[in-house]
């Protein structure tokens, strides 16, 4: 059993050393067309697979789930902000698990 | 010669300090409130893996990640060993490298260390996108004054996600949980209505990822893992079949 502690230091090195080593080391552009094509690629993908179908196991009922996740997905292509998007997918489930749970 | 020009680029850029980060403090105010629904479900996930609402709070202010954070809580709930979780978490966050790479880009050269240090700080998808909105040489203050805002309510949402999570009915837990999910949306859609190759490949995100959950074998692996090579090998394939043109940072800069 590892100390809570020592994983969130993990995550916190982790998660700044990937913001700041570029940042102070890197002074000229990336010039390999795959390791720049990589890591264009990399959060879409990562999040894309984190989404789905994480997103139907996360409620209650998979279909609610399902529903928020293209309701979400049509907000977001209308140009919804950041917080219209978490919220229409919040009120998805709120309201379709009153019938379905 | 030249390092006096730069010299003045940078203390230009600082003109109007407070003025700047005051603007910033009000573009965070939006950020936040999104941060603060967000965050409140990121909560939930932390206390599923065993954090209290202290730890979470921690958490969320040094790491300041939404998929980072969760991917992280996920593994530690699965009770995973400190490679695997620095090395979900460098997965999950590899996209800062990219907005790090393109903000050294828009730097004043001569701005000092601490400031960069700093500035890193602030590079989330959010705050990144509206500093890097600005034109010319970026003023660390903007940034400074939208993370002012914007990050406590981060730390604060996800303290309370831990904290109410248990006491609140199962039914608007159910509906709040899904609140990340719709941030990753807002950061993933919008360029894929831009490019086909971004909307194809977010599809078959969605098919390999469902496929790799319920295979046998493959659902056997790690839910943590499974994430970290569908990620490396679908994106290895489509800088491969699809190389992007033109410098990042360059490219970063003008959008």
């Amino acid at each position: 059993m590892i100390n809570t502690y020592i994983y969130i230091l993990v995550m916190a090195v982790v998660s700044y050393a990937v913001r700041v080593l570029p940042m102070t080391l890197i002074r000229r552009p990336i010039k390999n067309q795959f390791i720049q094509s990589f890591l264009y690629y990399v959060p879409y993908v990562t999040l894309a697979v984190m989404t789905f179908p994480a997103i139907i196991e996360a409620t209650q009922s998979p279909l609610a789930g399902l529903v928020a996740l293209l309701i979400g997905m049509a907000a977001a292509w209308f140009g919804a902000s950041l917080l219209q998007v978490a919220v229409s997918c919040c009120a998805v489930v709120l309201i379709l698990e009153l019938f379905l749970v | 010669m030249a390092k006096n020009n730069t010299q003045k680029q940078f203390t230009y850029t600082m003109a109007k300090s407070k003025e700047v980060f005051i603007e910033g403090m009000k573009g965070g105010i939006p950020i936040g409130l999104g941060y603060l629904a967000v965050s409140f479900s990121l909560g939930i996930a932390a206390r599923n893996a065993g954090l209290n609402a202290f730890q979470g709070f921690l958490a969320s202010i040094l790491c300041v990640a939404s998929a980072g954070e969760y991917a992280g809580f996920t593994q530690i709930a699965a009770g995973a060993t400190l490679v695997e979780i620095a090395v979900i978490t460098f997965i999950a966050n590899a996209r800062y490298i990219l907005m790090s790479c393109a903000m050294s880009q828009r730097l004043a050269q001569d701005t000092p260390w601490y400031h960069r240090m700093l500035m890193s700080y602030t590079i989330t998808d959010e705050v990144f996108g509206i500093s890097i909105g600005k034109p010319g040489y970026l003023n660390p203050y903007y940034s400074y004054g939208a993370v002012v805002v914007a990050f406590p309510l981060w730390s604060i949402g996800t303290a309370l996600g831990v904290m109410a999570g248990n006491l609140m009915p199962l039914r608007l837990v159910s509906a709040l949980s899904v609140a990340l999910y719709g941030m990753f949306l807002a950061v993933i859609i919008p360029p894929a209505r831009k490019s086909k190759i971004i909307a194809g490949l977010i599809v078959l995100c969605f098919v390999a990822s469902y496929a790799a959950s319920y295979l046998p074998v493959i659902s056997d692996i790690s839910s943590g893992t499974r994430t970290i090579i569908l990620t490396v090998v679908i994106s290895a394939a489509a800088a491969l079949l699809f190389p992007v043109p033109g410098n990042d940072c360059n490219r970063e800069k003008e959008g």
